[in-house]
């Protein structure tokens, strides 16, 4: 018998919400809005955790500008404070090496991380999904019974598809989705909410849009912070605070 | 120590098949300790000797525990092996990675036969619950 599914509930005891950053396609930035949220919420003064579950890329701390985040033993593993989020990843454990994990061994090091982490207390942890609807998504719907999806999209008819999708995929898993955001958007492009409101209602948690600014501001929080990419991260990020997630049974 | 965290799991996990099966008071819990993740016995049991006190059922219990060989096999050649040598024979930082995280041992150890990362580990991965004895 496998003891530690009886224990993550416990590690989560006092989290006051589990917010998920998902979306079926890579490269749409759901790590940038991951953290985004975070930092946003942090400089809001909330408490806030984040836990990069990308094992297979994972690349919150490469935003944060830490090369290997940094933990200690203390009753479990207890992640350090960057940028004033507790920060979780692969990364604080293998450094640089690339994962090479099978979807038992995803499954296996997830529930491993979700029952040794000490969070602490916390108003928000935020979790980065990698993309796509496998392994992982699945663990965290069975192993995070609480989590509220924030879906990722970006206005290029290639991610349209994989969103409906995505929004689809979630309903059938009966979790509760907190909405959408917009990201990469430029000034030409049509609303991604808008085209997807046609096939059902899902609710527009915001816009991010492309901003030069971004890339020379990976790996250094303050600089970011002064970004329109920031701005608009953390008014959605006050929206995730105030919006509590569509309850399942309402919607359609 | 980590060891503390897992302490709790085997009591929380224990104390749920206690309730399941009706049993007052648990007389022994055997733990199957994986040779994989290299947990600290000694850590593991000042774990489980405070954290037991999380459930009334587990006060008298004997915690017994069994070494499971680290078994591997690889996908491509087929090949199997037990991990104990080459996992000693690793650098004390990557032994540390394998202890916290052991699903990272595809970093740092390939198949003796045909050099492959890519095996599964059939045996002895981590700390299990074998049996809870009335």
């Amino acid at each position: 018998m496998d003891p530690r599914p009886a224990v993550v509930a416990r590690r989560l005891a006092r989290v006051g919400r589990i917010v998920a950053v998902t979306g079926g396609k890579g490269g749409i930035g759901k790590s940038s809005i991951a953290v985004g949220l975070a930092l946003g919420l942090a400089r809001d003064g909330a408490r806030v955790g984040l836990l990069d579950l990308d094992l297979w890329g994972p690349s919150d701390h490469v935003i944060l500008g830490v090369r290997r985040p940094g933990l200690r033993e203390d009753g479990g593993l207890v992640p350090d404070l960057v940028a004033g989020v507790v920060f979780m990843s692969i990364v604080s454990i293998v450094g640089e090496r690339a994962a090479l994990l099978r979807g038992d061994d995803i499954t296996n090091a997830i529930l491993e991380l979700l029952a040794v982490t000490i969070w602490g207390e916390l108003d928000v942890l935020v979790v980065d999904m990698p993309p796509g609807f496998g392994d992982t998504l699945l663990d965290a719907v069975r192993y995070l019974p609480r989590a509220e999806y924030v879906v990722v999209a970006t206005p290029s008819e290639l991610t349209l598809e994989t969103t409906r999708r995505t929004l689809e995929l979630l309903a059938r898993l009966q979790v509760p989705i907190v909405g959408l955001v917009e990201n990469l958007r430029r000034d030409r492009d049509a609303s991604v909410a808008g085209r997807l409101s046609a096939a059902g209602a899902v609710r527009a948690l915001g816009t991010i849009h492309y901003d030069d600014d971004y890339e020379p501001s990976l790996g250094d929080p303050v600089r970011l912070a002064g970004t329109r990419f920031m701005a608009e991260a953390g008014a959605v990020a006050r929206r995730v605070r105030d919006t509590p997630a569509e309850p399942v049974a309402e919607r359609p | 120590m980590h060891e503390w965290a897992l302490a709790e799991a085997v009591v929380a996990r224990a104390g749920e098949v206690a309730r399941e099966r009706g049993i007052v008071a648990v007389r022994e819990v055997v733990i199957g300790l994986g040779e994989l993740q290299g947990v600290d016995r000694d850590a593991l049991e000042l774990g489980l000797s405070v954290v037991r006190a999380d459930d009334p059922r587990l006060a008298g219990t004997a915690f017994a525990f069994e070494t499971d060989p680290a078994r591997l096999a690889c996908r491509p050649c087929g090949h199997t092996w037990t991990l104990r040598e080459s996992l000693a024979a690793l650098p004390e930082e990557d032994r540390e990675a394998i202890h916290l995280l052991p699903e990272v041992v595809h970093m740092y150890v390939t198949c003796p036969a045909c050099s492959s990362p890519d095996f599964t580990v059939v045996g002895g991965r981590g700390v299990s619950l074998v049996a809870v004895n009335e």
